[in-house]
């Protein structure tokens, strides 16, 4: 195994986690470096939505230890929480929206969160939604939009802050192949702006054979594309 | 902050009811304990308007010569916490009674005797106008050899403190029931909107927000809506208050006594307890609801 310590931003170290008796992750260790477009691929319940939690401390781990960008973050306070979350994009499945915010203000509170000044997040939040063409859309509720709309604000929002990786969990999951491709066009964009893509997901079809590593696994287990 | 404060008008304007139903809430329970504080303040007033107007009536012995009335009144006069001493003839005070029932100054005028006694007039100085001072003065008095009675409104005056302090107590009671409801009440209802918008405060965190970026909004709401109540219900209590003195002063002839209202300050105080029940009332829900 090649030591790729110094280029990894995310490391994990014989992580397990258990839900009672039941173990969702079973000795995980794995880097991943910056800048890596990494897919995590499984069946339903193989794990690949928990290691995503474990990342952005949605859950805490039950034994091991993860670095994300050099940060402990199973020894991380409470207060530390939010500013690991803003080195993180996350896109989720059900893609997270507040319903009572447009399109626009669900942008903008990430930025507003950072205490972005207001000059800047309306600058940002509209060159992030003409990115994604939703820009005629900003003042509009997400229920009143398709799931690919809804799932393009989504990326709107997780990529808002420049974040250092962005953590997507079947991005494409219940959208036609049109919108998924959309969706996954941008996330490329987003790699190579510098950014550390991490893609949970079933649909094999969606994977860069060649410019992106695989990693499967079954039963919270790692099967294949081990540590670097 | 001015963010914030947008934030937390959009919350208050989105869940109408519940923010009308605290707000009139607290506006009734300020009210009722405000209106507590006001009779209290005026009560008092009343009884230390009574008090400085305590005076002694000392009735002398039928039999007492010219001597002894000048000896009395010089050794009155001797006693500390007597201000002055005011000798009142038996004619005087006869003509005193029939000024005071001027209807039935006939039945007076048929009186072939003047039964009433010589006596005199006590004035106190302030140091002596409470209960345990005039009790031992009056002892004093008796004590004189040419004293036949002593009177004075102690016992009533005594049992009218008695009664406010009662009051007081229970106003305090009632106080700090009214304060520990409104602060349970703004609590529920922050409660009640943090509850319908768990999920996006969840959403919140998830992108970054910190605790003190969800909190402030909401402390802010609390606040509003203390402040807001609190405004209500001295208004009401104001309104109420005004009405009251307008049928007082034309019912009762009052030079002595005024109904008064709160000072800008007390009013101000007020004002400023409200808000604080309001952030108290959010502070206790969101320390629950912030654990979870």
């Amino acid at each position: 195994m090649v030591d790729s310590g110094n280029n990894a931003i995310i490391r994990l170290f014989h992580v397990h986690k258990r839900y009672g008796a039941k173990f969702a992750l079973h000795d995980l260790t794995l880097d991943i470096l910056k800048n890596e477009y990494l897919f995590v691929t499984g069946a339903s319940g193989a794990g690949k939505t928990t290691l995503l939690k474990l990342l952005y401390l949605g859950e805490a781990v039950s034994e091991g230890q993860i670095l994300v960008d050099g940060v402990n973050i199973s020894r991380i306070n409470r207060r530390g929480i939010p500013q690991l979350r803003r080195k993180l994009g996350i896109i989720f499945q059900d893609y997270k929206l507040i319903p009572t915010k447009t399109v626009y203000e669900n942008v903008a509170l990430v930025l507003e969160a950072a205490g972005r000044k207001p000059r800047l997040i309306e600058k940002k939040v509209r060159s992030v939604l003409r990115t994604v063409g939703m820009e005629d859309r900003m003042k509009s509720l997400p229920p009143g939009l398709s799931g690919g709309e809804q799932q393009r604000v989504a990326v709107a929002r997780a990529v808002v802050g420049d974040p250092k990786i962005i953590l997507a969990d079947e991005p494409t999951g219940s959208l036609d192949a049109e919108s998924a491709g959309v969706i996954m066009a941008f996330l490329d964009d987003f790699h190579s702006r510098g950014a550390t893509i991490i893609i949970a997901t079933h649909d094999k079809s969606l994977i860069r054979t060649g410019e992106a590593r695989v990693v499967r696994l079954h039963d919270g287990r790692q099967l294949s594309g081990s540590s670097i | 902050m001015r963010r914030f404060y947008q934030r937390a008008i959009k919350d208050i304007l989105e869940n109408r009811f519940l923010t009308t139903v605290s707000v009139i809430t607290i506006a009734l329970s300020i009210m009722i304990a405000a209106a507590f504080a006001l009779f209290f303040i005026n009560a008092g007033e009343i009884v230390n308007l009574w008090q400085k107007g305590i005076r002694m009536m000392v009735y002398l012995k039928p039999d007492t010569s010219e001597a002894g009335r000048l000896d009395t009144k010089y050794r009155l006069q001797g006693i500390a916490g007597v201000q002055e001493a005011r000798f009142i003839s038996k004619k005087e005070a006869i003509e005193k009674l029939k000024t005071q029932m001027q209807h039935h100054a006939a039945l007076l005028d048929n009186l072939k005797e003047n039964p009433l006694p010589e006596a005199f007039e006590v004035y106190l100085q302030p140091s002596a106008r409470n209960s345990d001072e005039l009790a031992f003065l009056a002892e004093r008095i008796t004590a004189l050899s040419t004293v036949e009675e002593v009177e004075y409104g102690q016992q009533w005056i005594q049992r009218f403190t008695n009664i406010i302090s009662l009051f007081r107590l229970a106003g305090y009671g009632i106080g700090a029931l009214f304060f520990m409801a409104t602060v349970f009440i703004v609590a529920n209802t922050i409660r009640l909107v943090l509850y319908s918008r768990r999920d996006e405060i969840e959403i919140m965190r998830l992108v970054g927000a910190t605790d003190r970026f969800i909190k402030i909004p909401f402390y802010l709401q609390g606040m509003i809506q203390g402040g807001l109540g609190t405004l209500i219900g001295l208004l009401i209590l104001l309104i109420g208050y005004l009405s009251l003195t307008t049928h007082f002063n034309q019912s009762v002839s009052s030079d002595l006594i005024s109904i008064q209202f709160f000072s800008e300050f007390i009013c101000a105080a007020i004002f400023l307890g409200g808000v604080v029940v309001g952030w108290l009332g959010c502070w206790v829900s969101l320390k629950q609801f912030m654990k979870t």
